[in-house]
């Protein structure tokens, strides 16, 4: 993948996955995980899009594109994402059953696609989605564009001269500072910003605002999982505790009942 | 083993009958039924309301506080006042979404729905509708913004449900107006900068635009409320307040200015008022659910499920015609009387269903730390604003018979 030359103004391209209400309480029914539920933007790719929106603020981006990739009704992520400040927006759509098919590296790929027109100097990403928790996306469409990334970022500040962004990522034992260079994909963590909420008068222009939508299956990826779901089923109910004597009862629990240790 | 096999059958009929499974949050679907910009503007409204609202209810509604900057200036900010109107800041939103902002500040309290409803309807829609352009410029888009707060005075201590019978007086006096009189009851008036002020000049009823800082004008607060504690209330008190030419609102005159304010008010309270009884069902089925006495959930007994089927039902039923009437309003086709009609249903089941989850709650009901008594308290005032149950009853049967009862 050939580097631009250093931009005078940076597009931030912002990745916001319409994913399950984060009030809804996930149930599984007849194998299968109840999706028939509200929708709303991921909150960590809402922090993303309040990283994209301040870094326009501060002139340091020029143009921030909103992409998403769901079913028709995904739209409202990107109306959204552009009532908060996305200057136009991608809506990959697929029905249904392309959806939930839909792999972590399929998705990278499809952003990796994308960056063949949409030429973002920076990618900005939640962490993982609320949904499925994968956490993979980010880090894949750096492997597949073959550019750094900064993943877990709780700081971000790109350099004066915007060759480079410098990320602190909050890691198990701390803090681990990087600086790499842009392009570059960064994914962001809860302690990154408080996002804002959308004005509704924002909301009103938004609907005016054009959403570019492409089929998912014009795309030219190859779609086909690359895994097989066995089963599906909820965790088991939390049962009551119980009290032990001593320290060789907790062991002989640990060991024998629970097959902890 | 039976009863899984049972359930499978159940599940299987469903799927080939085309029925759904039931939705405790919304069991008519009203979310189906919405625009794209009709929900994201619900979301937007319940972030902000979770963030800011939610977070100071219990201690300003104990100690009546009321942060005029954080709640206006954060409504204005969120886009929220006056969501109809066109231009001058404001959203230019459906109707319907309107009525889902009530909605989603009301389950908070409707301390706040009271402020924004003045603000909205009783305010920005006057100034709106019945001003000019310049009265326009000069004020809708400093109360678009929350940065002017607004009242609405038209109740006086001695004219309530009549308001025909009101005693403030204009006079025209060396080109402008002398206006003397008292309002009473006023939401935000102890607190307002822009008064939207209904007296007599010549025997017929305008609309005056009144603003602090006219002499004689004085808004003291109305002291021991046991209701709508966070939202300040008040009287106008003028004695020769002089008002000028450029302050009447040229296109009322009678009665229908303030009604026409007014029906735009309701509509947004039945949706409101909904929002409350939401509230209260849900606390009260997450107690009952909670709550164990003699060995088993309070939830399990017949009394108690029969009280929450109640609920649920007067509240879906309510919300479903709410939705079609903010549809007809949008195309000229909602009556005055069907909004006295469903302000008076969801105001009087939302008592209703307030008061009886305080019962539910047992002695916690009656602390503010569990929400019931507080919506109870202040759904007393709101069956009685904007129109007492029992005076919307009679609207609808002098529509009904064309026999006018009150008089």
């Amino acid at each position: 993948m050939l580097r631009r030359t250093l931009p005078s103004s940076m597009r931030a391209v912002v990745g916001v996955k319409h994913a399950v209400d984060y009030t809804i309480k996930v149930q599984v029914k007849g194998g299968q995980v109840v999706k028939d539920v509200r929708h709303s933007m991921n909150p960590f790719d809402e922090i993303a899009m309040e990283a994209a929106v301040q870094l326009k603020e501060k002139g340091i981006v020029s143009e921030v594109v909103a992409v998403t990739i769901g079913n028709a009704k995904a739209v409202e992520c990107v109306r959204v994402a552009m009532s908060l400040g996305a200057d136009r927006s991608v809506h990959v759509v697929g029905d249904q059953t392309a959806i939930d098919n839909l792999e972590t590296l399929q998705v990278a790929k499809i952003f990796a696609k994308l960056h063949e027109e949409l030429q973002g100097d920076i990618y900005l990403m939640g962490k993982q989605a609320i949904d499925d928790d994968q956490c993979h996306t980010p880090q894949m469409l750096a492997g597949l564009l073959n550019i750094p990334q900064g993943t877990f970022a709780a700081g971000l500040t790109v350099a004066d001269d915007k060759s480079s962004v410098t990320v602190q990522r909050e890691v198990d034992d701390g803090h681990q500072t990087v600086n790499v260079s842009l392009p570059a994909v960064v994914s962001c963590d809860l302690r990154l910003n408080t996002p804002r909420f959308p004005n509704i008068r924002n909301i009103m222009k938004a609907k005016k605002m054009p959403v570019n939508t492409m089929k998912i299956e014009d795309l030219g990826i190859d779609l086909t999982p690359r895994t097989a779901t066995l089963e599906i089923s909820a965790p088991e109910a939390r049962k009551g505790g119980g009290k032990v004597a001593d320290v060789d009862e907790l062991i002989n629990k640990l060991k024998n009942e629970a097959k902890a240790i | 083993m039976l009863r899984a096999a049972a359930r499978n059958t159940l599940r299987q009929v469903r799927a080939k009958s085309g029925y759904a499974d039931y939705d405790l949050n919304d069991p008519l679907r009203i979310t189906e039924s919405l625009q794209e910009e009709e929900v994201m503007v619900m979301n937007a409204a319940k972030s902000f309301c979770d963030a800011t609202l939610r977070p100071v209810v219990q201690d300003w509604w104990r100690n009546e506080k009321f942060d005029k900057e954080a709640v206006f200036g954060g409504l204005g900010d969120a886009g929220l006042m006056g969501p109809t109107i066109d231009g001058y800041g404001c959203p230019g939103t459906t109707s319907v979404a309107a009525g889902l902002i009530s909605r989603e500040i009301e389950k908070v309290d409707s301390s706040f729905r009271s402020a924004w409803s003045v603000q909205s309807s009783l305010v920005m829609h006057p100034i709106y509708t019945y001003g000019n352009e310049e009265q326009r410029e000069r004020w809708l888009p400093g109360l678009a913004q929350g940065k002017l707060v607004g009242c609405f005075g038209l109740t006086e201590p001695n004219s309530g449900s009549d308001p025909g019978s009101m005693t403030t007086r204009a006079v025209e006096k060396d080109g402008h107006y002398l206006l003397n009189g008292q309002k009473m009851w006023i939401t935000s008036a102890p607190i307002a900068d822009v008064m939207v002020v209904w007296a007599k000049l010549d025997g017929v009823i305008r609309g005056f635009v009144l603003e602090r800082g006219m002499e004689g004008l004085e808004t003291p607060k109305i002291e021991g409320k046991m209701s709508l504690r966070a939202s300040p209330t008040g009287m106008i008190h003028m004695t020769d307040v002089k008002v000028p030419k450029e302050n009447l609102l040229p296109n009322a005159k009678g009665l229908s200015g303030p009604f026409g304010c007014l029906s735009s008010a309701r509509y947004g309270i039945a949706w409101g008022a909904l929002g409350a009884a939401e509230s209260c069902f849900h606390r009260a089925r997450e107690y009952t659910m909670d709550r164990t006495q003699f060995g088993r959930p309070l939830a399990a007994n017949q009394l108690i499920q029969n009280k929450l089927a109640d609920m649920t039902t007067e509240i879906s039923v309510g919300l479903a015609s709410c939705l079609q009437a903010g549809r007809m309003k949008d195309e000229g086709k909602l009556s005055v009387e069907a909004i006295s009609m469903l302000k008076r249903y969801s105001t009087g089941k939302a008592i209703r269903i307030a008061r009886e989850a305080r019962d539910m709650l047992g002695g916690n009901g009656i602390v503010d730390e569990y929400d019931v008594i507080r919506h109870a308290l202040n759904l007393e005032s709101v069956i009685t604003y904007e129109g007492t149950y029992d005076v919307h009853a009679l609207i609808l049967g002098r529509a009904i018979t064309g026999i006018q009862s009150f008089k």
